[in-house]
């Protein structure tokens, strides 16, 4: 499978691959480790005219302390954020996911900004993200801005990066409380049929894997664990708000049945 | 555009389409056909590569993407008719059987012994979950990759 045709441009810096955003408009898509843009330019799924190629920024690929968060740029591999002893210590469900993600050749290409700013519900890291309360930071020609990650996913494949906006770093608050990620699949390899992330830090974050057209917050879980509901009390509130679709993998009402099972599953591991 | 690139320690230099795979460059452009294309999508690993020492998907890259790095094929394993350490493990463990993925195990299988400096047969199960034998040769591979590494393969289904 080729590619239809494009233009090939290089960005050294943020700056530049901006610029280059604002010339070319909705044409242009931007190109990190290329494990998500390249499979569907493959199967022209996506055309675009084109790519600019923003994987050697080397600046934008960091892991720094910042207190009670954790700064990630958004060019840092799935590999470096998996080994990284910042995140093991500081986020250690966040380094456990990203070693989840695809398998070790994918993990030495892929991105987290990549990941999230595709924003595909059935990857593992923009859940994660979700259930931590991150932020992120985005770089458009007026500038940076910051978006909650709840905010951020807008539909399928769809984020609230505005075209001519890029995606510089992740914010996650350190979380050394219970955590637990869930990830239901037939084959190593897979995306999840469904997947579960919880985290407890103070108060208890869940966020689902492909239970609807956006990665999703278990909002009905939280509320009830915030009410004091038990683990168990809460997880059957799982499918609730979702709108998960059908595939060859599951129906509706299996994928909702793992939402529920899974959540029961992530809330004891995470001791919520 | 123009590319650089280092393949299996000779520089060259070459003209190419932008979205030429790195698969094909190898392949086609370079002439290196042990690298294999399996499913091109990037799911079974018979295009595996060592792009700057890591294993990668050859086939969900752009030659473009490759520009300026050192890459390592299978073609670079044997010297002069006699195999790489990691090669004779395949041979004397039976680890292959059509052969069609076996470059691809062996380039990724170098990046998971570079990983692993205690490699273990769990990091090695783990290490090729991107690795499709469609033989099913798993047992034997795993045990090449152990034997490989210079480390003692267990016995199948034995207690560790």
């Amino acid at each position: 499978m080729i590619p239809a045709s494009f233009d090939y441009q290089r960005a050294a810096s943020a700056e530049e691959a901006v610029s280059m955003l604002r010339e070319h408009g909705e044409e242009a898509k931007l190109l990190a480790g290329g494990h998500s843009l390249l499979p569907l330019m493959k199967l022209r799924l996506a055309t675009p005219s084109v790519v600019i190629d923003v994987g050697r920024i080397r600046e934008l690929s960091y892991l720094r302390d910042g207190g009670d968060q954790v700064s990630i740029g958004a060019l840092t591999r799935h590999r470096d954020v998996e080994t990284s002893e910042l995140l093991q210590r500081e986020v250690p469900i966040l380094a456990h996911v990203a070693g989840l993600v695809g398998d070790p050749q994918v993990r030495h290409r892929g991105t987290i900004g990549g990941s999230l700013a595709h924003g595909d519900p059935a990857s593992d890291l923009p859940a994660v993200v979700l259930a931590l309360g991150g932020t992120l930071v985005v770089q458009g020609p007026g500038g940076r801005r910051d978006i909650p990650a709840t905010e951020f996913f807008q539909g399928f494949l769809e984020t609230a990066l505005a075209p001519e906006e890029m995606l510089v770093e992740i914010r996650v608050p350190k979380a050394r409380g219970g955590w637990s990620y869930q990830k239901f699949n037939r084959r190593a390899i897979d995306w999840a049929i469904v997947g579960v992330a919880a985290v407890r830090n103070g108060t208890t974050g869940v966020a689902l894997v492909n239970m609807g057209p956006v990665p999703l917050r278990a909002s009905a879980v939280e509320q009830a664990l915030a009410g004091g509901a038990s683990a168990a009390d809460a997880a059957a509130l799982a499918a609730e708000g979702t709108d998960p679709s059908a595939d060859l993998n599951a129906s509706v009402e299996y994928r909702q049945h793992l939402a529920r099972v899974l959540v029961r599953r992530a809330l004891e591991e995470a001791g919520a | 555009m123009r590319v650089s690139t280092t393949v299996n320690g000779r520089s060259y230099e070459h003209e190419i389409e932008p979205r030429l795979l790195l698969v094909y460059y190898l392949r086609d452009v370079l002439g290196l056909t042990g690298t294999k294309v399996g499913c091109d999508t990037s799911s079974c690993g018979a295009c595996t590569v060592l792009v700057d020492g890591e294993s990668v998907k050859s086939c969900t890259m752009l030659a473009a993407q490759a520009d300026g790095c050192a890459m390592t094929t299978i073609e670079a394993l044997a010297v002069d008719g006699a195999l790489d350490p990691l090669q004779e493990a395949f041979h004397d463990n039976h680890a292959l059987q059509c052969g069609f993925c076996t470059s691809g195990m062996v380039m990724a299988a170098m990046s998971i012994i570079r990983e692993h400096p205690g490699l273990t047969e769990a990091d090695v199960r783990e290490g090729l979950e991107g690795n499709l034998c469609r033989c099913t040769g798993y047992h034997n591979i795993v045990k090449a990759v152990l034997a490989g590494a210079g480390r003692q393969a267990h016995p199948v289904g034995a207690a560790r």
